[in-house]
């Protein structure tokens, strides 16, 4: 009984039972969407965001938040295409990494801004938002990278497929696999709950709260420089606005998926769900037939939706603790 | 109207002992899911007297303050007023009947100013229904001076202590005509001067014929300061009369159920060898000057007033701020300590003094809590092993008698005796040598306070070296080995257990020699 208490109270759960049923009233309308096929590529199509969605929830979790994923994407994403169609002969793990590591470097900035300036992070990611896409402007002049520009073997890496399924999504299950170990069996990982938790009660415990956030940044920026190379090649073009307000997206992942903003709760298997909720719900509703122009209003209303749900569950939780509280009470004067 | 209308005096001079019974409740129940927070409970409060509602944490006085306040609706009983029958169903309610509490952490508004403050929610308009500045300044100056306030109207909440933040919070319950006046441990923020100010205070409005309930776990405050006495447990009126007619370890025993017949058990114990040695610890603006020695199996008490640089001494020994000066000898080395991580490394930790805002992750299981200074040893290859992380925080909570249903209970769910251990544990997973207790019972209920301080005794005769900050007289007098006193930020004395008296220890905290003598006793 316990356990089904515990399963019904997780949000994980719930989410994944509020999927399934949408996949339920989607296949009522359009069989065809939830066979295997389709739903492998609707992952597939979801891959980035999931990734993108992780690196995010390690910054929520420190109570920061990263605006600059998006535009992260987009310069690491042009300065590695440009850099393919300038030298075709690099080795493409070698620009792959290269990617990541710039990434890494640009949440590096993110991160030692808030740690050693001590800005809030809304603002600094905020600016440097602005600065990555204007950089990624100044980089290729407002130029494209085109198809034809870009290797081959640059533009087919993430469509080579494995056991069925395309690298870009086994290197989604990759991330989540890595992620979700880090997050709760690492030192870092726990580090990262422990200072959103309560970021005084983390110093005390020796736990430097200004790097953990600084590693927060630098995961974000990393998987944000690993999507850059995906994003580009998956789409196999390169420009300055790719992904343009795609790190709303990535926050609503979050969000849907039970990270609170106001840090130390979350997990990745929650962000995951999160994005494939909102994966499903993009590739879906064109299939029953909503206009696009509803997706938009739809995805907003899940997302308010879904912290009303989180807010609920908080405020029975507070019920709860009372109860205890009063039992406890009662025991201690018996 | 310039000045506050005190309560008509006619009542409470001319009419018999009967007559000053101002608020009555007879029978509250209140029913939460699953749990009677109180169970038919009575409370009289008389015209200018003090009343003192006692009881363990979780005994129902919060509840019932709400329920007097109107935040909750009891489920059953009656609250009356001179002796008419009130139904109160939202606090605005509550407060035009002449009911306000002052809460324990005075909820008020850091940016606006003291006079916006005493009328927020009620300020005086004018015609057109705009707030009326020349009359709410007016007003609020009067109260001010009614309280000898040393500030005006017009000064900001933020640049206010504490001590006066409380002065304001009286002032806005005066200018709503308060005629019961709940005080919610009103001194527990407060140094010695400010809870006297404060008792002033209170003395005034007793003048004024105002009912006052006055919640504290200070018994030497409730002595002083109230007339009668209200004892609640597990949500049950235990007894009720006049402190004059009572003494304190009556008030023990029906608070708890239970004699208790040994509040502080510090064992004797032999001091060891020399773990930590202090020499001229400075900081540019906390503290100067600090030198001591300590041994395995030592408590040492530090004394002072809020804000004598206590804790900021023993933040700094900890590594959370720098010293400016000074050298530092943990185990016979010398030892320089740049973060909390160096301090736990050299075997040295930090208990702090809030557990919620300080010790715990709240949100966070228990095991999770416990773990979190000993991560590197829980895990193997860089990955925590839940296995090592429950069988460490299974050892630590029965050594503890730890009360909770599940380790991975969130840590926010237990009671703050609990929590403490909590924090405590955490600490002692690190297996230190020297360990800083900063207001180890702070707000905790009598049952584990002794829990506590046993628990401490215990650790110093397993040889650790302990630093206890405390700033309750019996916890000192009775747990330290030695006393180091400090005041603004200067090590004043460092006195030896034997012979030493709470008045000495006040004097030498305040600096004045006709100190308080009520605190001698």
């Amino acid at each position: 009984m316990t356990l089904l208490n515990r399963l019904l109270k997780s949000r994980e759960a719930l989410l994944s039972v509020a999927g399934t049923a949408l996949l339920g009233l989607i296949a009522l309308r359009a069989p065809g969407f939830v066979a295997p096929g389709n739903l492998a590529s609707v992952f597939t199509d979801t891959a980035i965001l999931i990734i993108l969605a992780i690196g995010q929830t390690a910054v929520i979790l420190t109570r920061s938040i990263d605006l600059s994923v998006a535009a992260n994407l987009a310069l690491t994403g042009m300065a590695g295409a440009m850099l393919n169609a300038a030298h075709p002969e690099i080795p493409v793990p070698l620009l792959v990494l290269a990617s990541a590591a710039m990434g890494m470097a640009l949440g590096a900035v993110n991160g030692l801004l808030v740690w050693k300036v001590g800005l809030p992070s809304i603002v600094v990611t905020l600016g440097t938002l602005t600065i990555f896409r204007g950089s990624a402007f100044v980089l290729s002049g407002g130029e494209w990278v085109n198809t034809f520009q870009m290797s081959p073997a640059y533009l087919a890496l993430p469509r080579e497929t494995l056991l069925g399924l395309p690298m870009l999504a086994w290197l989604a299950v990759a991330v989540i696999g890595l992620a979700a170990l880090g997050f709760a069996r690492s030192p870092v990982g726990r580090a990262l709950y422990a200072v959103g938790g309560n970021p005084v009660a983390a110093v005390y415990a020796g736990i430097d709260a200004g790097r953990t956030v600084f590693r927060a940044f630098c995961v974000s920026g990393l998987l944000a420089g690993l999507c850059g190379y995906l994003w580009v090649s998956r789409f196999a073009v390169a420009y300055v606005d790719i992904a343009a307000g795609f790190e709303l997206d990535v926050i609503a992942a979050c969000v849907i998926g039970g990270v609170s903003i106001s840090g130390g709760v979350g997990s990745v298997a929650g962000a995951v769900l999160g994005a494939l909720f909102l994966g499903v719900i993009k590739n879906a509703l064109p299939v029953v037939g909503v206009s696009p122009f509803w997706q938009m209003s739809i995805s907003g209303a899940i997302i308010i939706a879904a912290v009303l749900l989180n807010t609920r569950a908080e405020r029975r939780k507070g019920r709860i603790i009372l109860r205890h509280r009063a039992t406890t009470g009662q025991e201690a004067g018996a | 109207m310039t000045t506050p209308t005190p309560v008509p005096p006619a009542r409470a001079q001319h009419a018999s002992a009967q007559d000053t019974r101002l608020l009555e409740m007879r029978g509250i129940t209140k029913l939460f899911p699953g749990v009677r927070a109180l169970s038919d409970v009575n409370l009289t409060l008389r015209a200018g007297r003090v009343t003192a509602l006692i009881g363990e944490n979780g005994a129902g006085k919060s509840t019932l303050v709400k329920t007097m306040t109107g935040i909750y609706r009891p489920d059953g009983g009656d609250i009356r007023i001179d002796g008419a029958p009130v139904v109160f169903t939202a606090p605005a309610m509550a407060e035009s009947a002449g009911i306000t509490a002052i809460h324990q952490e005075t909820v008020l508004f850091d940016e606006l100013s003291v006079a916006e403050n005493i009328f927020a929610g009620h300020a005086p308009t004018t015609r057109f229904g705009l707030i009326d500045r020349k009359a709410m300044l007016a007003r609020a100056g009067a109260l001010l001076r009614t309280l000898d306030a040393p500030f005006g109207p017009h000064t900001r909440l933020k640049d206010l202590s504490i001590g006066q933040r409380h002065l304001v919070a009286v002032a806005r319950a005066l200018s709503v005509e308060a005629r019961v006046i709940i005080m919610d441990e009103p001194t527990a923020a407060l140094s010695q001067k400010e809870a006297d100010e404060l008792f002033a205070i209170v003395e005034r409005l007793k003048a004024q014929g105002r009912a006052i309930l006055f919640i504290s776990h200070k018994f030497e405050e409730v002595f002083r300061i109230a007339d009668d006495y209200a004892v609640f447990r597990d949500g049950r009126s235990v007894g009720a009369g006049a402190l004059a007619d009572t003494d304190q370890a009556e008030i023990v025993r029906l608070m708890v159920g239970r004699p208790v017949e040994q509040t502080f058990p510090k064992l004797a114990v032999t001091p060891g060898e020399l773990v930590l040695e202090v020499e001229d610890y400075a900081h540019p603006t906390e503290f100067d000057g600090v030198s001591f020695q300590l041994r395995r199996g030592e408590i040492l008490g530090l004394y002072g007033l809020v804000g004598a640089g206590r804790s900021e001494f023993c933040q700094s020994l900890f590594g959370i701020t720098r010293p400016s000066r000074g050298r530092l000898r943990i185990k016979g080395r010398d030892t320089v300590i740049r973060s909390p991580g160096d301090a736990i490394r050299a075997g040295l930790v930090y208990v702090p003094e809030e557990r919620g805002r300080h010790g715990a992750v709240l949100a966070m299981p228990i095991v999770d809590n416990m773990t979190l200074a000993t991560l590197p040893e829980v895990s193997r290859y860089g990955v925590i092993s839940r296995a090592r992380e429950f069988a460490l925080a299974r050892r630590y909570a029965e050594r503890l008698d730890l009360r909770a249903a599940s380790l991975s209970q969130p840590v926010g769910t237990l009671s703050g005796g609990n929590q403490q251990k909590i924090v405590i544990s955490k600490w002692l997973a690190t297996q230190p040598d020297i360990i800083i207790l900063d207001e180890p019972s702070k707000g905790i209920d009598i049952g584990s306070k002794a829990a506590v301080h046993g628990f401490i005794s215990e650790l110093a005769a397993q040889g650790l070296a302990v630093i206890m900050i405390s700033s309750e007289l019996p916890e000192i007098l009775g747990m330290s080995d030695r006393v180091l006193v400090m005041r603004e930020g200067r090590p004043i004395h460092l006195y030896d257990r034997a012979g030493l008296t709470a008045e000495t220890l006040v004097r030498a905290a305040t600096g004045n020699t006709d100190s308080h003598p009520e605190l001698a006793a």
